[in-house]
């Protein structure tokens, strides 16, 4: 029997996240202690023995990443992705709303890696009460940090500033519009300087990696993406809520042990894993991994963990099309092939799903989808036709079924 | 100086605090009057165009009057697949206006909204950023009264 696996969170709802104090007595702020009496080299090499990857999405080695800061840099931030937007996912603020002294810790030992005093964390606008937690939380450890400062600052629903530069560009007071790259913000972030930017659950791992040892993260789950993944589980299961799990979890675990199966005595249809953006995926691949090269390996992406179950009642043109219209709502606009990309995939997406459709647009879409992986400048649009490809690619069968 | 300016002027030295100080305005206003935008280029040191491009770029802020209670029903997938559409058309049913509408009297003004993450209790709305869990369409009459 698949059983979860709680590192991040070990003692939810068993301490007030917001007190520093609850979290030192369960051996809080020690990984930050050890870190501060190692040099900042050695700091980042120990990060990326640990095999710590990215948590976002992207799956970046989360130490390399931090290499990549200039040293000799007089002003450098340190800035956590709390904007969380992508559909089916909450992980962040679970974590932020069960241990949230381990964020701050995380950031201050990153802080610490990089020689940077600041820090900043954009929480998403949908959470405004996680903001207000966040702010208690930076009050009660106070001194623990030391003349490490974090500031929290609040998004206004825009799913795009979840893509580090759009963040920054955010933080700075303008519209979430993804920058060109390089520079990347590792050497030009955050008002020109260079700044690291991760996701809460990545720097939530610091503290246990510090505490614990590379060797013991780089113990769990699958070697190429070790550690532990908080997931939501949503749709059609029995148990829709959160876990943390090693992350040689197989899919079929996480939804028949873990998720109890799938609700109402129905049979399992189909599961998108990393949020909207992801792939839907056929019951012959359930026995993957859930770790990123796992899930890379069927077409698929971990991404922020997000799992959307649906039975076998679900019409999955139908949801597919509902997706591309919140591509179309978050596309901000700033390059043409995700602008008019994620329109016409709507669009045709749309026609599709009423019956209007012809084979000959699902062949348009599946040319379309090419054309956004490559020519679009953000893993916005470019992750915008997955779900209408995958959905084509495993369940044909459906859109032929709508197709006059 | 008016109401506005200086909800704004407590964010000038805030480097980026633009969107805080919209936040903020907000709060008061439900929306942005034009008057904080100007207020906010001024401020902020950016042209109008700019003040006004943030303003409309973020989907929590509008540069139209709402109402006293904002009013949105998640449409992301996992809503979806919940059952979002029939509580969208019972919110327009019981409010008689249709989604992007303020009713008559100022009260309410219903709006939609991708992911506010809280998917564990799909299909969810929000009031004034409030999350309300497992909505049936049959609830919703029950739910607005609270709402005076």
């Amino acid at each position: 029997m698949a059983k979860e696996m709680r590192v991040l969170l070990e003692y939810a709802d068993r301490i007030d996240p917001t007190s520093a104090d609850d979290y030192i007595k369960v051996g809080g702020y020690k990984g930050l202690e050890k870190a501060r009496k190692m040099n900042p080299k050695d700091l980042i090499q120990e990060v990326k023995e640990s095999k710590l990857r990215g948590r976002g999405g992207a799956g970046f080695n989360a130490g390399m990443k931090w290499s990549f800061v200039p040293q000799n840099a007089p002003v450098k931030y340190v800035v956590c992705n709390l904007d969380e937007g992508e559909p089916g996912t909450y992980k962040d603020r679970i974590i932020c709303e069960k241990n949230a002294q381990a964020l701050l810790e995380g950031m201050a030992i990153c802080g610490h890696a990089i020689g940077s005093d600041q820090g900043y964390i954009y929480c998403r606008g949908e959470y405004p009460f996680v903001v207000e937690l966040l702010r208690k939380a930076i009050d009660s450890a106070g001194s623990v940090l030391g003349d490490f400062k974090i500031e929290v600052r609040m998004g206004a629903g825009a799913y795009v500033c979840g893509e580090e530069t759009a963040l920054i560009e955010s933080i700075e007071g303008h519209r979430g519009e993804p920058r060109f790259k390089p520079p990347f913000p590792g050497v030009e972030g955050l008002w020109q300087v260079p700044t690291v930017v991760n996701n809460v659950e990545t720097y939530a791992c610091l503290p246990y990696i510090l505490v614990n040892g590379a060797q013991w993260f780089a113990g769990i789950g699958s070697a190429s993406y070790p550690g532990t993944k908080v997931i939501s589980l949503t749709g059609d299961v029995v148990n829709r809520t959160y876990f943390e799990v090693p992350t040689d979890m197989t899919l079929r675990e996480v939804i028949f042990e873990l998720g109890g199966g799938i609700k109402n005595s129905k049979k399992f249809k189909a599961v998108q894993v990393g949020g909207t953006s992801g792939a839907f995926i056929p019951e012959q691949y359930l026995d993957t991994k859930i770790d990123f090269d796992s899930m890379g390996a069927i077409g698929a992406a971990l991404g922020s963990g997000a799992v959307l179950v649906l039975d076998e009642t679900r019409d999955i043109v139908d949801v597919a099309a509902r997706i591309t219209k919140f591509f179309e709502h978050e596309s901000c606009g700033k390059c043409n092939p995700c602008r008019e990309g994620t329109f016409r995939n709507r669009e045709i997406m749309e026609r599709l799903n009423a019956g209007k459709g012809s084979e000959a647009d699902i062949d348009k879409l599946l040319l379309l989808s090419k054309v956004m992986q490559k020519a679009c400048l953000c893993g916005l649009g470019q992750a915008a036709p997955i779900p209408t490809e995958s959905t084509i690619k495993h369940f044909r069968h459906e859109y032929l079924r709508k197709v006059q | 100086m008016s109401k506005i300016q200086e909800i704004i002027a407590q964010y000038g030295n805030k480097q980026g605090g633009i969107i805080e100080a919209y936040h903020a305005v907000q709060k008061e206003y439900n929306y942005l009057p034009n008057e904080a935008v100007t207020e906010a280029a001024k401020v902020f040191g950016v042209s109008e165009a700019q003040a006004y491009g943030v303003a409309t770029f973020y989907s929590y802020l509008a540069v139209e009057p709402r109402g006293k209670y904002i009013i949105r029903m998640c449409e992301s997938a996992p809503c979806h697949v919940a059952g979002a559409d029939e509580v969208i058309k019972a919110i327009e049913s019981e409010l008689g206006i249709k989604v992007g509408e303020t009713t008559a009297d100022g009260k309410f003004t219903l709006e939609l909204t991708e992911c506010i993450g809280q998917c564990q209790a799909t299909p969810v709305i929000t009031v004034n950023s409030e999350p309300i869990f497992d909505v049936t369409p049959q609830q919703i009459p029950e739910i607005l009264k609270a709402y005076k």
